[in-house]
């Protein structure tokens, strides 16, 4: 296990290099594209422009362009914005990132137990009539963009019957745990809902066919010869094996959604996130500002990646010997 | 055709040596047929192959609808411009009744397929001919990245699993990278650089507002997801006797390749081609939505959700309406890509009917 740990770090180090010299190359040595003058934004002077230029050393050989870049980043944290006037970037992100985890672990503890139980039904009722009902709400789940439903949520909620059925919701917004649990659950409340909702579907989708697969196995016919009860083999045995994929999408789930889906959420909801926080640098086209985000949230992916990977090595020791 | 014609033929001339086994060789559909038979007995595929083509068609008619029916321009905005409704000339952005009374509301539905069927966006262009339009893009980038997409990973995955050592190990790191790089930041940081000053690769040059530079973005994003399943089936395939054969009779490794190992993985990219084609048209829909997409004038499904953000509460029709079209289009695309699987997958079917 030990070197099984140690050897999953090693390469979760490898890609985290790689990843930020891809990012690198991406921002700094795109062919045709001048750096300087997209890291100072749009219509920048001369002044701001030669600013850029001794600040990453754009004037210098590549590698120490790249550890330029990592210093400001990791080691000074001293990346500035150019676009909002010496607003210093990492301290942005700093501040955005409970907002985001808030956001996607309250989602993914929604998902992780309807998935579940709806996965589980749908192998106990395997051949009636909720079972293909399953199936489609899974394909519908992957074919909806999140977006959209986020938006959908809001007309309903915040406008067409805001009125009656949904006055109890609050306006757009966030306001942090700390302050007030109660406002902060609730004001989270609908974009946990949207999140969810899609990945419950993929979720229960997959553990039923795991489940499928788990009630063939000769353990089951074991476990029923022995006169166990029917919910017992289903709870005890076959959601028991089929957990341990389960934990697999979920950690590459997770990843892509603080890269992903929570990106857009947080846009539709007005939450102000780490994926907010690059939607708006997008629009001012404030690059400094992108390039932490980016790669303080990849950072963030592998790690939780690489973590998921050890509690599936824990769970299932066949994992270890590949 | 051919085999009824051959069996006829045998059946005529009895002086034919072997007639049953060769018309036995003859009637066999081959994997490509039997999967083809399976898939249309398949009917929920079926039906939505008929849906998409719909789509397909619809879409691809909009020029005619933008010029032959609505009589509007969907690219140039409109903003003093009137329509007639109801017998009546009506501007197409009025000034605005609620709140202060600053701005203006776009018309709503008509549900006169002449005179904005959906209604008007914030500049007063047609949002009928505009979902049109944007459709035919959207559907053309997320063909066309699915397959660019299935290409490249077709040709490395081939490469990586048949070679293996350093070319495996080289091209397998590549695809781990781009694999944990989360997609959406991946593509942003492509487009955002990219966007502004359009992209030139050797003889090749893609400039900033062209539609192929979300399809090239999206197209490599997704390598990987098709790479991998590709590389591991080589690898498997080459432990396989009839290559073992090949080998010893002294085949090139081209021959090889092309003989034995692309024949045995083509299933495997086909079955991800329909399914991938949903996944591109939804990252380019949320890319167009973040304006790292499609650029203006042009329109896709995502750019018009985009434009409706403004006006949900007012007119929600504009974000209705595209948001449906993809949700629509991908439900119906992995809805027959499960059914491809099916059919090309005998491993699939019999866990589906488990």
């Amino acid at each position: 296990m030990v070197r099984f740990a140690l050897a999953r770090f090693g390469a979760a180090v490898f890609v985290l290099v790689s990843i930020s010299v891809l990012v690198f190359l991406i921002f700094f040595a795109t062919p045709g594209v001048d750096p300087a003058a997209r890291i100072a934004g749009r219509n920048a002077d001369q002044a701001t422009l030669a600013q850029v230029q001794a600040e990453f050393g754009l004037d210098q050989p590549l590698p120490v362009r790249y550890a330029l870049m990592m210093k400001h980043l990791f080691v000074d944290r001293d990346l500035t914005s150019f676009v909002n006037r010496g607003v210093l970037v990492i301290p942005q992100i700093v501040h955005a990132v409970p907002v985001t985890l808030s956001l996607v672990l309250g989602a993914a503890v929604l998902w992780m137990v309807v998935g579940v139980a709806m996965g589980t039904l749908a192998a106990a009722w395997r051949g009636r009539a909720a079972d293909p009902l399953i199936v489609l709400v899974g394909v519908v789940g992957v074919s909806i963009p999140v977006y959209w439903l986020g938006e959908v949520v809001n007309l309903v909620t915040q406008s067409r019957l805001h009125d009656s059925v949904f006055s109890w919701v609050p306006p757009l917004g966030y306001v942090p745990l700390t302050q007030n649990p109660a406002q902060w659950a609730l004001r989270l409340l609908f974009p946990w809902l949207t999140l969810a909702v899609l990945y419950a579907g993929i979720y229960a989708r997959v553990l039923r066919s795991e489940m499928m697969g788990a009630l063939d196995e000769d353990y089951v016919r074991t476990a029923r010869a022995k006169g166990v009860s029917e919910r017992r083999i289903l709870i005890k045995h076959a959601l028991r094996c089929s957990l341990i994929p389960i934990v697999s999408l979920f950690g590459l789930d997770f990843g892509a959604l603080v890269g992903g889906s929570a990106l857009l959420t947080e846009v539709v909801f007005g939450l102000p996130g780490v994926g907010r926080l690059t939607y708006t640098a997008l629009q001012n086209l404030d690059l400094p500002v992108i390039l932490g985000t980016v790669l303080y949230a990849a950072f963030f992916v592998v790690l939780s990646n690489a973590l998921v990977d050890l509690v599936y090595a824990a769970l299932d020791p066949r994992v270890r010997h590949v | 055709m051919t085999a009824t014609a051959d069996r006829k033929a045998s059946e005529d001339s009895p002086a034919a040596p072997t007639p049953i086994p060769l018309a036995a060789v003859v009637t066999s559909p081959g994997p490509w047929g039997t999967a083809l038979r399976q898939i249309r007995r398949n009917r929920s595929a079926m039906a939505s192959l008929v849906v998409f083509f719909l789509i397909l068609v619809v879409c691809l008619l909009a020029p005619f609808y933008a010029s032959s029916i609505a009589h509007t321009d969907p690219f140039a905005s409109n903003v003093a411009g009137t329509t007639v409704i109801g017998g009546q000339t009506v501007p197409v952005l009025a000034p605005s009744t609620t709140g202060l009374g600053l701005g203006v509301t776009p018309i709503g539905p008509t549900w006169d397929l002449t005179h904005y069927f959906l209604g008007s966006d914030g500049q007063g262009r047609d949002v009928m001919a505009r979902l049109l339009y944007g459709g035919r893009n959207s559907l053309l980038i997320g063909f066309s990245a699915a397959l660019l997409c299935c290409l490249l990973a077709g040709i490395i995955g081939v490469l990586a699993g048949y070679f293996g050592g350093v070319v495996d190990g080289v091209l397998s790191r590549l695809l781990d990278v781009v694999w944990a790089f989360p997609v959406y930041l991946l593509a942003i940081s492509l487009s955002v650089v990219l966007l502004t000053s359009g992209v030139r690769i050797g003889p090749i040059s893609i400039g900033a507002g062209s539609l192929w530079l979300p399809v090239l973005i999206i197209g490599i994003v997704y390598v990987p997801y098709v790479a991998r399943p590709i590389r591991g089936q080589v690898m498997a395939l080459k432990e396989k006797e009839f290559v073992a054969a090949a080998i010893g009779v002294g085949s090139s490794d081209l021959r090889i390749m092309r003989r034995d190992v692309v024949p045995n993985v083509a299933p495997t990219v086909v079955v991800f081609l329909p399914l991938m084609t949903a996944l591109s048209m939804l990252t380019e829909s949320a890319l167009s939505f973040l304006s790292v997409g499609v650029q203006p004038p042009q329109a896709s499904w995502g750019t018009i959700i985009n434009d409706g953000l403004d006006l949900l509460y007012t007119r929600p029709a504009v974000t209705l309406a595209p948001g449906i079209a993809i949700a629509l289009t991908a439900v119906v695309l992995n809805l027959f890509g499960d059914g491809v699987r099916e059919a090309l997958d005998p491993r699939a079917r019999l866990r589906g009917a488990g």
